[in-house]
């Protein structure tokens, strides 16, 4: 190709300083899967999203949560996606930005739901996601806790973590933590 | 014969060179003008001044290349001394490029390296354009994935669909892992980009959270533990710095407390910076043979003395040794290197007229399409609240909304409706409009 290149340094050397094209925002790969992604989201009635920085940044929104039935019914739960330029290769980050009583949701808002870490494949999409926040909702399981206490009561005692949760979602003290109103 | 000639420093180089042969590249004539013009006219970026970069800009040096540029946002760390051979004990702390160039330069004279000490993405497209092949000595898909994306984005494809050869930025990339190894010639148009098979990268390994929290079983989960969920609770909102000595600290005093409590053995500070950061064994034997192979094909992209490898070379020296070349396919319709479909319009065509036509064109068939241009979406279907902040554009003509650009390329999603299936897909577009001064120029400087 040193021809080429020859040729090259010639043209260069022709075209310094001339008219050079302004420089363009370049789209990843990841952001163009994620465009695609998000313009065929096809969500429940009890999830919407949102994008804080504008139309032109979907690698950072967020999405809320509203439960229809089960244990947090009437609650809204905020959750932000943060995704990465290798996306599908790598997961988005979630993270639950509501304090909540949950047994696999910690009060960092760390969230534990395989598909977000070690099931995790790149044929799942942004929507598959969303579903399975929302599936944590209505099934929460006291078999993959990361909120130790929340799990051991939903397991001995469901009457106890239906209240529990209905106290933290009004806003107030569960033990010794203390949860914000999110009704 | 009075004087002999005084020993060629490019003796080994000139039997490449000078001399023909049977098993050439298509266009290689040999003789000295070739020798010259290499040295003369062939500029590589050297992209990674680590394991792979230090031996890169080494060979690539002493097999005639004399305009190097070597990029690296890293400083020198003890630990690269084992196998950095460009670095002394004095350079730790000082930048990887600058100091790997000023070693390379004193030992071979007539060579010129540039050091730029930043990050591959604060290099604006203009300075990647100036290089005839960038070699990769880089430890990150995402890393690849960008160089890959820039290096694609030069190519151009006539009306044919033929890429223009003028326009190919080839790359060599290597990369190992430990024992492991692999060497691939990447030239946009030719052979598949990185994007084209990034499917074949296995998931990174990570553990559940809820194993994390509950059920540690070895170091690295008491590790994952303190750098996951104890760092959050911990700093309320400040985020965890891997290259911040103290951070890196705190999070391995906690590993500690955990392993303790759960009766594991193994946490040390070295395995808590190579859980954390992803941090890959290096083997210095390992990235010197994974380099030589590298610029090697860099010296017979530029010089066609040989052909090049075709394309994806592995090397494994876990059990024995097996090294294998795997001829990796092109994905026709990759979006980072793809010819994308052409559509030709006049300049008055409005956004929602384009998504209609989006719909007859027989190489695309696509309805409901969402249109995205350089991060900017025109157009989104869904969900409803970016169709909203969206829908404005679509009475407005097109071409404004590329900022006037007489051709450029542009993204579709949308249904695609072939032999009466419905998928969904993903397409890049080359968008010419008709009419637009320069453009029927260029096109017949091409054709001539």
């Amino acid at each position: 190709m040193i021809k080429l290149f020859k040729v090259k340094e010639k043209q260069r050397e022709i075209a310094e300083n001339a008219n050079g094209k302004a420089p363009v925002k370049k789209q990843s790969a990841g952001e163009l899967r994620l465009h695609k992604d998000i313009s065929e989201l096809n969500l429940p009635k009890t999830c919407s999203i949102s994008f804080p920085n504008g139309k032109d940044d979907l690698m950072n929104f967020e999405v809320t949560i509203r439960p229809d039935e089960g244990y947090y019914l009437g609650g809204t739960f905020l959750f932000s996606f943060q995704v990465s330029p290798i996306y599908p290769h790598e997961a988005p980050k979630v993270k639950c930005k509501t304090k909540v009583y949950h047994p696999n949701i910690d009060l960092e808002g760390n969230v534990c739901l395989n598909i977000l870490r070690e099931d995790w494949k790149p044929v799942l999409n942004i929507n598959t996601i969303i579903y399975g926040l929302f599936h944590l909702f209505t099934q929460p399981n006291y078999e993959d806790p990361l909120n130790h206490d929340a799990a051991a009561v939903l397991r001995d005692n469901p009457k106890l973590f239906e209240s529990n949760v209905r106290r933290a979602m009004a806003g107030g003290y569960v033990g010794q933590t203390f949860f914000t109103r999110c009704m | 014969m009075a004087d002999a000639a005084p020993p060629s420093k490019s003796r080994d180089l000139d039997k490449l060179l000078l001399r023909p042969g049977n098993l050439v590249g298509p266009s290689f004539e040999p003789g000295v003008q070739l020798r010259d013009d290499l040295q003369e006219y062939a500029k590589v970026l050297v992209v990674g001044a680590g394991g792979l970069g230090c031996e890169l800009l080494k060979d690539l040096a002493l097999s005639g290349f004399k305009n190097l540029e070597v990029i690296d946002m890293d400083r020198i760390e003890v630990t690269n001394l084992n196998r950095q051979f460009l670095f002394r004990l004095e350079d730790v702390g000082k930048p990887k490029a600058e100091v790997a160039a000023k070693r390379v330069m004193e030992r071979v004279s007539g060579v010129n390296i540039v050091p730029h000490f930043c990050r591959i993405e604060d290099k604006d497209i203009e300075f990647y354009s100036d290089f005839n092949i960038i070699a990769l000595g880089l430890d990150s898909i995402e890393a690849r994935s960008y160089i890959n994306a820039v290096a694609c984005s030069f190519l151009e494809y006539d009306s044919d669909d033929n890429p223009r050869e003028e326009t190919m930025k080839p790359m060599v990339d290597g990369g190992t892992e430990g024992f492991k190894g692999h060497a691939r010639v990447i030239v946009p148009g030719v052979t598949p980009c990185f994007e084209c098979t990034i499917w074949l990268f296995p998931p990174q390994v990570k553990f559940p959270l809820c194993t994390l929290a509950e059920t540690p079983r070895n170091a690295a989960h008491c590790i994952e533990y303190a750098h996951l969920i104890k760092w959050d609770e911990g700093h309320s909102g400040k985020a965890f710095d891997p290259d911040n000595p103290d951070h890196m600290k705190w999070v391995y005093d906690e590993a500690v407390k955990r392993a303790e409590l759960f009766g594991i053995p193994g946490v040390t500070y070295s395995l808590t910076q190579g859980v954390v950061k992803n941090i890959i064994p290096a083997i210095a034997s390992t990235n010197a043979i994974i380099s030589a192979a590298c610029a090697l094909e860099t010296l017979k992209i530029a010089s066609g003395c040989s052909k090049t490898l075709s394309n994806y070379l592995t090397y494994n020296g876990v059990e024995g040794l097996h090294t294998k070349v795997t001829e990796f396919v092109k994905d026709k319709d990759c979006l980072v290197c793809g010819p994308g479909v052409l559509v030709e319009l006049d300049a008055t065509v409005t956004l929602q007229k384009f998504i209609d036509m989006l719909e007859e064109h027989p190489k695309l068939l696509m309805s409901k399409a969402s249109i995205t241009y350089r991060g900017k979406n025109l157009y989104m279907q869904a969900p409803p609240v970016l169709e909203e902040m969206t829908r404005s554009n679509l009475s407005l003509p097109l071409y404004d909304l590329m900022d006037k650009v007489p051709k450029d390329i542009l993204h579709a999603t949308g249904t695609i409706n072939k032999d009466n299936k419905k998928s969904s897909g993903l397409r890049k577009l080359r968008v010419n409009f008709k009419g637009i001064d320069g453009v029927t120029d260029m096109d017949m400087a091409g054709g001539a």
